[in-house]
């Protein structure tokens, strides 16, 4: 018996498949994985996500906390609502988690970790905490969170909000979210879809998604959740990325913001790495042979070893893909050891899918 | 509860059999098909080939695993399911029909003894279900 989400009853109500997901009893699939990924491509669908941990930093040095714990640099935000994607690093350069920060007004930022990191990562909030005066982290146990994914989340869900909260909420720009009396609403998600994240407190969130099934947005489980990811290149932590990788060797250097002299935790570390000169790169690939490309299988190029991070089969293109760290300078085609058999596959860029439409049609 | 047709034997790794003289059909159980889910690529043995009761013959890989499938009896391959091919959802959707994946003589008859009867494999899964 794992931890349930509010939405638990929910789950079963819609048939789902229940599976244990790094302690909490979450929805795999509600009876085809494939046909929840189809329509969230296609059409809307909406995620429990509310095993993800919540946490309010608050306090006239909540800027410069987050600015030394994360590293990318708050101060990029300036309009009220707007995140940030960052990772947490630790002195040695390594993830210790991947996560979302929007800044909701002045002195009050809203995190968004994972839920298999919950407990270190709330230890290192604190611990890290300690060096600063007038600074308020509050975990969020009280609330809850819906993601509404796909080319008709936005239009399916506007009806369930009030006249004025619908005004403010078409206008919301991506990455972008809006604080009301009763929730909070962002325009970002993990799927490669446009669509909203609501986040409310756990009393209501039921209701909300009874009304998001009315709507017409269709239940989806964590199985279609990863391969959505996989296809938009998104990473996921403890498989793209964890305490012993740097963010410059799995596809995360856009993330690290180090133009101005700013002094945040990994800096050193990755400075080293970065006059070292990087072995690594973090790519894609598509499986040419027939076959489905696993974690941790071996990449052969021509210049040496690399493995996949993340593999699966992409529904949209109806083959195999992968996210794999091989030796930098990799490119072109390559071989994986699939059970002893080496199949062919080749390197292109990141993502795979966006908003319903292959990248990959202009590759050579 | 997944279906276990009575007049099938079955393997406790989810394949089932079917003997019609001697020649043996065979595919992966319901029960499989629901705990693999969505079926994305089927890799058959090759007809001609011979193999050995329990050999590794091929692969049948969801979205989220691969499992292997093997051979119940000893005997040579003579057809396989080419519809498998561009079709691994057939096994979700008719895993003791259109979802069959290979059929095979039966070199010796008393290997069948050795397989499971339909209340054996039901208890054999009842844990899973």
């Amino acid at each position: 018996m794992g931890n349930k989400t509010p939405l638990y009853q929910c789950h079963l109500d819609a048939g789902a498949k229940i599976v244990d997901f790094a302690g909490w009893d979450m929805p795999a699939n509600y009876g085809s994985q494939l046909a929840e990924h189809e329509v969230v491509r296609g059409d809307a669908g909406m995620f429990d996500v509310s095993h993800m941990t919540v946490v309010d930093v608050s306090g006239g040095n909540a800027r410069a906390y987050l600015q030394y714990l994360l590293a990318n640099d708050v101060a990029r935000l300036s309009t009220r609502g707007k995140a940030l994607y960052s990772c947490m690093l630790n002195e040695q350069g390594g993830v210790i988690d991947d996560l979302i920060v929007y800044y909701l007004r002045d002195n009050f930022y809203r995190v968004v970790i994972n839920s298999a990191t919950r407990e270190k990562d709330l230890a290192w909030l604190a611990k890290q905490g300690q060096n600063f005066t007038d600074l308020n982290i509050r975990f969020r146990d009280d609330v809850a969170m819906i993601a509404v994914q796909g080319p008709r989340a936005i239009e399916k869900s506007l009806a369930l909000f009030d006249e004025h909260q619908q005004q403010a909420l078409s206008q919301l720009a991506r990455f972008q979210g809006a604080e009301f009396d009763d929730c909070f609403v962002a325009r970002t998600g993990y799927t490669g879809e446009d669509g909203f994240e609501i986040l409310m407190l756990s009393d209501h969130i039921a209701d909300l998604w009874n009304r998001l099934l009315t709507a017409g947005v269709a239940p989806c489980g964590l199985g279609a959740r990863d391969t959505l990811r996989l296809e938009a290149g998104m990473n996921l932590y403890g498989s793209d990325m964890d305490e012993t990788t740097s963010p410059l060797v799995s596809g995360l250097s856009w993330t690290v913001a180090m133009a101005d002299e700013r002094d945040f935790i990994g800096r050193k570390a990755l400075q080293a790495q970065k006059d070292e000169g990087l072995q690594q790169s973090f790519v894609g690939l598509l499986l040419l042979d027939k076959g489905v490309l696993r974690n941790h299988l071996k990449v052969v190029t021509a210049i040496g070893d690399g493995e996949i991070t993340s593999g699966s089969y992409s529904p949209t293109l109806q083959q195999s893909i992968a996210m794999a760290r091989v030796p930098t300078g990799a490119s072109g085609e390559v071989e994986v050891e699939v059970r002893n058999r080496m199949l062919k596959a080749k390197i292109v860029k990141l993502p795979f899918v966006r908003e319903g439409k292959s990248m990959l049609t202009n590759e050579g | 509860m997944s279906e276990v047709p009575t007049e099938l034997k079955f393997l406790s790794s989810h394949e089932w059999v079917q003997v019609e003289g001697n020649v043996a059909t065979i595919g992966v159980s319901d029960h499989a098909q629901e705990l693999l889910g969505d079926l994305v690529y089927v890799e058959l043995p090759e007809a001609g080939s011979v193999v050995a009761a329990g050999d590794s013959v091929g692969v049948i890989e969801s979205v989220k695993a691969a499992s292997d499938t093997y051979a119940p009896i000893s005997g040579e391959i003579i057809e396989v399911n080419e519809d498998l091919e561009d079709g691994p959802d057939r096994i979700n959707n008719d895993p003791y029909g259109d979802g069959w994946m290979y059929k095979m003589t039966i070199e010796d008859p008393e290997e069948l003894e050795n397989l499971l009867d339909a209340d054996a494999y039901t208890d054999s899964i009842a844990d899973d279900e």
